[in-house]
């Protein structure tokens, strides 16, 4: 066997060893920031098929530490063999849980359309009300993003009261449009911005009106951006409370108002409590799960230019 | 904030619009806005009951509203054509926003110099600047607004985090959409689940998993809060958890849009690791820092479902944030007036603030080459 010619120097192999090292750390980060993201829900998960020795022994583990039973599913009436009985607690819920899913998807629609119409027009055409010009106009828009929600809620309180429309799922998703339209119009003037001018050009010169034009030609390339805004809208609204515990009472009182309203009254029945969270989260999780590109790439608009 | 004036559509229209489709549109606002403009008078005359026409609550006036908007919409094509059509793009947005937030806002600097208890029949009480005086002596109100400062300057430390996460994404890893996807978790989870999940459940002292985790670790009597600190560190830290998948997410996307050319060009030129992050990718990620914090400021100014659900502001009113504050007050004592007056001196501290920051960022971002 002929002897090794080549050999790596020295500072070649502290360099592999330098560079092992480095990758541990970096994974063992990763890693641990994963585990702080992740373990809330997996207690969470978990602490829904719990009795309550098992909670206070602090058990973990699923079939290792304990057995799991279906507490938490029960008592919101959706385990296995409470599923097909009559159930109160699961009706309230259910009711709740379509309140959200109504508000949300609803405001979230209304202001996708409105917030793509309006930042269509600003990024196409010059406009001129008065004083204000283009760059005010979107000012305008944007600064709504301030606007903290306790300035609007009592008022919002107060003029309800007087139009009826308390406790109105209506008068949320009014509300909650108005919250969100600031961020899909800053997603969506980033979205068409990046579309060229000349495909509208082409389309009006084939003799397309300015409307069909957009709906036609520019929407469905921009579609991603809609979806985007359309999906971080539906978070926001899907998980607001401030509103809804102001303006609700029972008829349209939303999933997150339900979950507040339980943390106190029901004591020690964690898993019940575990339940209704993890309820209040899973559209999302699982919204995130799949949708995540859009997420971020709705996040990242007007970060990079 | 950045503007993302592209180039605009340049369109030139024949805009012959004929006399008598002018008068139409004329009469469609007019006609309409006098229509707003009777009922909401009888309306008034019912409130003040010198006729009962029977209207229970507002509701024909805003329907009325709905009715006037539509037509003042319609009629820019029927007086402009062509561009009336382009002006159609935000006006039904604009509309929507100055109807949702122009006109509450004057109606709330209405209510503000009121004494209006909404549970009492005397109904609302003009009471001038008694409202304000009150919050002159409120410890509760000026103790709120110091804990935002102190929320807000806790942003600084979750931007490292969120910067030196971001770095870690963007290095050469494996499993980087399973990171990314776990990452992001937080930020999708509902504030107030998140208060139970954490605050409540996982903080217990006795049975709560961190509880367990800071006894092994010689805390003996671990207390999250007891002590007005450590009750606001923690609230502090739940927001952050919730948050920095936003700040990290923003950064990420900056990150990405280095060219890699300019850090291999480094590398060759023999600059150590850390030489190269302070020399070209911090300089580089100024703007979406700046970006970044700024919206992050803006939500955080919002804080208060976690608040309200975990410490309902204790103890002693050390974890409160001014929102918070001013849902309590309102719950409590249900007066109307002092707390839209406490959040009407909020915002106009918030724009003042933002202005300033907006313009030291503005000034700090100039390119000094």
């Amino acid at each position: 066997m002929p002897a090794q010619i080549f050999h790596d120097s020295d500072a070649d192999r502290a360099f592999r060893a330098g560079w092992a090292s480095r990758r541990i750390v970096i994974y063992g980060i990763l890693l641990i920031w994963a585990v702080i993201c992740l373990f809330p829900i997996y207690w969470t998960i978990t602490t829904s098929f719990k009795a309550a020795p098992d909670v206070m022994k602090g058990n973990l583990i699923p079939w290792v530490d304990f057995v799991p039973k279906w507490l938490g599913l029960r008592s919101l009436g959706l385990s296995p063999e409470t599923i097909t009985a009559e159930s109160t607690v699961r009706d309230e819920f259910l009711k709740r849980f379509w309140n959200s899913a109504i508000v949300s998807v609803g405001s979230s629609s209304i202001a996708v359309i409105l917030g793509s119409c309006a930042a269509y027009g600003l990024s196409r055409f010059s406009f001129r009300f008065g004083f204000m010009k283009n760059s005010d106009i979107s000012f305008f828009f944007l600064s709504q993003l301030i606007l903290p929600p306790v300035v609007l809620a009592l008022p919002f309180l107060v003029l309800y009261k007087e139009l009826a429309l308390l406790d109105s799922r209506v008068g949320l998703i009014a509300l909650y449009s108005l919250t969100v339209l600031p961020i899909v119009i800053w997603i969506m003037r980033d979205q068409f911005g990046s579309i060229p001018v000349e495909l509208e050009e082409a389309a009006l010169v084939d003799g397309q009106s300015i409307w069909g034009a957009f709906l036609t030609i520019v929407l469905p390339i921009a579609l991603p951006g809609m979806v985007a805004a359309f999906i971080i809208s539906l978070v926001l609204t899907w998980n607001e409370y401030f509103f809804a515990a102001l303006l609700t009472s029972s008829h349209a009182k939303t999933l997150p108002v339900m979950v507040a309203s339980q943390t106190g009254s029901q004591g020690i029945a964690w898993w019940s409590m575990a339940a209704l969270s993890l309820a209040a989260i899973l559209p999302l999780i699982i919204i995130g799960i799949i949708l995540e590109r859009f997420i971020i790439k709705g996040m990242a608009a007007g970060a990079v230019k | 904030m950045s503007s993302a004036e592209g180039e605009y559509l340049h369109v030139v229209t024949a805009d012959h619009v004929s006399e008598q489709r002018r008068r139409t549109g004329r009469l469609l606002i007019w006609g309409s806005a006098s229509l707003l403009g009777a009922v909401i008078l009888a309306q008034i005359l019912n409130h003040y009951e010198f006729a009962d026409l029977g209207f229970s609550n507002w509701r024909p006036t805003l329907y009325a509203y709905l009715f006037w908007a539509t037509c003042l919409c319609i009629s820019q094509i029927l007086l402009h054509g062509e561009r009336g059509k382009r002006t159609l793009f935000i006006l039904p947005a604009v509309l929507f926003v100055v109807s949702m937030v122009v006109f509450p806002l004057i109606f709330a600097v209405g209510i503000a110099f009121s004494n209006w208890n909404l549970s009492s029949p005397d109904g609302r009480q003009f009471n001038g600047l008694e409202n304000l005086r009150q919050m002159w002596v409120d410890d509760f109100y000026w103790n709120a607004l110091k804990n935002m400062v102190w929320y807000t300057l806790a942003i600084a430390v979750e931007y490292a985090i969120a910067f030196g996460l971001a770095l870690l994404l963007n290095a050469q890893i494996r499993a980087r959409k399973f990171f990314r996807i776990a990452f992001l978790m937080p930020l999708m989870l509902s504030p107030v689940a998140v208060s139970w999940m954490i605050g409540k459940s996982m903080l217990e002292i006795r049975f709560g998993p961190v509880a367990r985790l800071a006894r092994q670790l010689g805390w003996d009597t671990p207390s999250f809060f007891g002590s007005p600190e450590i009750a606001r560190l923690t609230i502090m830290v739940m927001d952050a958890w919730t948050f920095i998948p936003f700040m990290m997410i923003m950064i990420l996307a900056g990150l990405q849009a280095i060219p890699k050319e300019l850090h291999e060009a480094a590398e060759v030129d023999g600059a150590p690791a850390w030489k190269r992050f302070w020399e070209i990718t911090f300089p580089l990620m100024l703007p979406v820092s700046v970006t970044a914090i700024l919206i992050r400021i803006i939500f955080k100014l919002k804080l208060a479902d976690i608040i309200i659900n975990v410490t309902a502001g204790g103890p002693g009113g050390a974890t409160d944030s001014v929102t918070s504050f001013i849902f309590r007050e309102y719950r409590d004592r249900s007066n109307v007036g002092y707390g839209t007056l406490l959040a009407i001196f909020y915002l106009v501290l918030i724009v003042i603030a933002l202005t300033v920051l907006m313009k030291l960022a503005e000034r700090w971002m100039k390119p000094r080459y």
